[in-house]
C-alpha cells in the first residue's frame, strides 16, 4: 500500500511555477531518492510534504489521509518526520535534549502535572530520559548525550538530525541532503546509517541528494525532477542511463 | 539518579532556610532597619518580575518589552480586590494572596488576549507592538479615574505585604518557574527559542507554547505587580512606563537570557547598586550606565549565560576542585 501518494501537486510563487504536475507514490519500506539540479524544486516538494508550504494545486495523502492544510506538528503526529538541507538542530541544548524535544508527544502529563512533578511526571520523564539514551546507542552517540548540539562535529550532528526525526516515530522519514558537506567516509559511513534505520524501525526512507554514489548505491528507485516538473522515473540503471536525465546533469 | 535529587532538593530548601533565617535574625537584631527590610522587598517584586520576563525572553526567545503594562494591570487589579476585601476581617496574608492570585489571572488574560496577535510577529514587530501596548495600559489607567485613581494616583490600598510573606512568595513563584523550565512543556517553549522551525517538524504546537509562556509571564508579573501595590500602598500610572519595563528587561539580560539563577543574582546587584549609588546623586545613573556597557562588552551573554546555578553541583566542585583541603578528603574517606 502506498504510504505516501501526491497527485497533481503543484506550487506557485508569484509568477514561478517552482513544482508542477508533481505524481508519486511511495510504498511501505521503500528507500526513494529525489533528485535534480539546484533549483530544481526539491526543497519546496519537502515543504510541501511536511506542511512548510501549502501547495496551490493538488492532493498529499499520507497513510491514506489527505494532509493539505495541515500544519507541520499535526503532520509529524500522523507520522512524517524530515531533516532540513542546512541543518536545524536546537544548537544551545544537550544532544539528549534535542531527543527528549521530540519525545513531546510521546509524554502526557499536563503543565500543571510538570509543575508540581506528580507521580505521572516523574515516569514519565523517566522513561523519555531511559528512551533517549537508548535512541543515542542506537546511533553509538551515548558519549555524547551532554554535549551541547553545537559542540558535535559536522557529520554527528546530521546523525542527530535523523535520530531526532525518528524519535517522533515517523512511518516515513524524508532527508534534504543528508551527505551535503561530509567527506567520502562520513557518506559512507552515513550509507550505512540510512539502510540499517530503514530495517531497525521498519519505516519508509524518501531522500533528497545530489551525491550520485549515494543515490545510486542505496536507493530502490529514483525521482528526477527539473524545473519542478518530474523529468524520469525509475530503478538506478534505469536513470542512469536515461538520455534525459545525463542531458540535464552534463548539460547539453 | 532519584538519590541526587532528593539530596539536591534538600539542599535547595536548607539554603533557602538559612538565607530566610540569616534575614529574620538581621531584622530581629534591628541590624536591617525598615529601610534596608524595603530593599529586600523590592529585591524580591524584581526578582518575581525578571525571572517571569525571562520565561518570555530569555527561554521562550520573544522579544517582550510591555511587561511593566502587566505588572501595572496587576498591581491595579490586586489593589482594586484588597480593597474590596478589606472589610472581610481575613488575616493579612491570605488577604494578599487572593488579591495576587485574582492580579495574576487578571493579567494572564489580558497576556493571551495580546499574546495571540502579537506572538505572530516576530523580533523588533512584536518588541513594538509590546511597547505600545504598555504605554496603553497606562493611558487607560490614567483615564479610568473612578476606578484607578487616573494620574493623581491609587491611596489607601492595604499594606499586607510584609518580609515573610514577600519572601516565601518569591521563593514559590521561582520555584514554579524552574520546574515549568524542566518539564516538556519548558522543553517545547525552550525549543521555540532555539528553532521555531525545527520545533514545529518534530511535533511541537509552537503557537500553543508561545502563547501559554507568554500567558504565565504575565501571570508572574501581575503577582509582582500586586506584591508591588501592597508594599508601596499607593500606586501612580507614571511608574509603569516603558522605562520600567527596560530596567526589567535589563536585569534579565544581565544576568542571562535563559538563566533563573541569573535574574536573580541580576535582581539582587541592580536593586542595591542604585541605591547604594544614592550618595553620587547626579553620577549614579551614569555609573549604572557603565558597569552595563563594561558588562554587556565583555559578557554579552550576561552573568550566568542559559546556565543554572546548582547549589549541589557547586558543592560537589569545591570538594572535586580541592579548594576544600585534600586532607579532610581523605579524613571523610577512613
Ligand atoms: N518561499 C519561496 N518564495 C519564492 N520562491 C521560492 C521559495 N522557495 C523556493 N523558491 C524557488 O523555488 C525554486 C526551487 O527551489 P528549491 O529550494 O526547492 O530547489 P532545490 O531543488 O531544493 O535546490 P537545491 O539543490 O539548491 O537545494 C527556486 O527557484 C527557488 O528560488
Ligand atoms: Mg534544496
Amino acid at each position: 500500500m502506498a504510504i505516501l501518494q501526491t497527485t497533481e501537486l503543484a506550487i506557485q510563487f508569484g509568477g514561478l511555477r517552482a513544482v508542477d504536475n508533481f505524481n508519486i507514490s511511495i510504498n511501505e519500506h521503500e528507500l526513494v531518492g529525489l533528485i535534480g539540479p539546484n533549483g530544481a524544486g526539491k526543497t519546496t516538494i519537502f515543504n510541501m510534504l511536511t506542511g512548510v508550504y501549502r501547495p496551490t494545486e493538488g492532493d498529499i495523502k499520507l497513510d491514506g489521509v489527505s494532509i493539505v492544510g495541515k500544519k507541520p506538528y499535526e503532520i509529524v503526529k500522523q507520522g512524517a518526520a524530515r531533516t532540513f538541507q542546512n541543518i536545524r538542530l536546537f544548537k544551545n541544548l544537550s544532544v539528549i535534549d534535542n531527543i527528549k524535544i521530540a519525545y513531546h508527544n510521546e509524554m502526557k502529563y499536563s503543565t500543571l502535572e510538570g509543575i508540581f512533578r506528580t507521580k505521572r511526571y516523574w515516569k514519565e520523564e523517566k522513561k523519555a530520559h531511559q528512551e533517549s539514551l537508548d535512541f543515542l546507542k542506537i546511533f553509538d552517540m551515548q558519549d555524547y548525550a551532554n554535549t551541547l548540539a553545537k559542540n558535535l562535529p559536522y557529520g554527528k550532528q546530521r546523525k542527530l538530525e535523523i535520530a531526532r526525526g525518528l524519535a517522533t516515530n515517523p512511518k516515513i522519514l524524508m532527508l534534504d541532503e543528508p551527505a551535503a558537506g561530509m567527506n567520502p567516509q562520513e557518506t559512507y559511513e552515513l550509507m550505512d546509517t540510512i539502510h540499517f534505520i530503514r530495517d531497525k524501525f521498519n519505516i519508509t526512507i524518501l531522500l533528497i541528494e545530489h551525491d550520485m554514489n549515494l543515490v545510486m548505491g542505496i536507493c530502490e528507485r529514483i525521482v528526477v525532477v527539473d524545473h519542478g516538473k518530474i523529468i524520469a522515473k525509475g530503478l538506478p540503471e534505469e536513470i542512469k542511463n536515461n538520455p534525459d536525465v545525463i542531458k540535464v546533469y552534463l548539460g547539453e | 539518579m532519584k538519590d541526587n535529587i532528593k539530596k539536591s532538593y534538600l539542599l535547595n530548601i536548607v539554603g533557602i532556610l538559612s538565607i530566610y533565617l540569616i534575614l529574620k535574625l538581621l531584622i530581629g537584631g534591628n541590624v536591617l532597619n525598615r529601610y534596608h527590610i524595603s530593599i529586600v522587598i523590592f529585591i524580591c517584586i524584581n526578582i518575581i518580575l525578571a525571572t517571569s520576563l525571562n520565561l518570555a525572553t530569555g527561554f521562550l526567545g520573544q522579544l517582550a518589552l510591555g511587561h511593566a503594562g502587566f505588572m501595572a494591570v496587576g498591581a491595579y487589579v490586586s489593589a482594586i480586590t484588597a480593597v474590596a476585601l478589606k472589610s472581610s476581617g481575613l488575616p493579612d496574608t491570605l488577604m494578599l494572596v487572593i488579591s495576587l492570585l485574582v492580579a495574576g489571572i487578571f493579567s494572564g488574560i489580558v497576556g493571551i488576549a495580546i499574546g495571540i496577535p502579537a506572538l505572530r510577529l516576530r523580533g523588533d514587530y512584536l518588541g513594538i507592538i509590546t511597547l505600545g501596548f504598555g504605554e496603553v495600559i497606562r493611558v487607560i489607567i490614567n483615564n479610568m479615574k473612578s476606578i484607578t485613581g487616573g494620574a493623581q494616583g491609587f491611596t489607601g490600598i492595604p499594606r499586607i505585604a510584609n518580609f515573610d510573606n514577600v519572601f516565601w512568595i518569591t521563593i514559590i513563584v521561582v520555584g514554579i518557574l524552574y520546574a515549568l523550565t524542566h518539564s516538556r512543556q519548558g522543553r517545547a517553549i525552550i525549543s521555540i527559542r532555539e528553532d521555531e522551525i525545527a520545533s514545529e517538524a518534530v511535533g511541537i504546537q509552537t503557537t500553543k507554547y508561545k502563547v501559554l509562556g507568554f500567558a504565565i509571564a504575565a501571570f508572574f508579573a501581575g503577582i509582582g505587580g500586586g506584591l508591588y501595590a501592597h508594599h508601596l500602598a499607593f500606586l501612580d500610572p507614571k511608574t509603569f512606563g516603558f522605562m520600567k519595563s527596560v530596567e526589567i528587561l535589563v536585569i534579565v539580560v544581565l544576568g542571562g537570557m535563559g538563566s533563573l539563577t541569573g535574574s536573580i543574582i541580576a535582581a539582587i546587584i541592580l536593586t542595591i547598586l542604585p541605591e547604594a549609588l544614592r550618595e553620587f546623586a547626579n553620577y549614579r545613573m551614569l555609573i549604572y550606565s557603565f558597569i552595563l556597557v563594561v558588562m554587556m562588552i565583555f559578557r554579552p551573554q550576561g552573568i550566568f549565560g542559559t546556565k543554572e546555578f546548582s547549589l549541589s553541583s557547586f558543592l560537589h566542585k569545591l570538594r572535586y576542585n580541592q579548594i576544600i583541603s585534600p586532607r579532610k578528603e581523605i579524613k571523610g574517606d577512613e
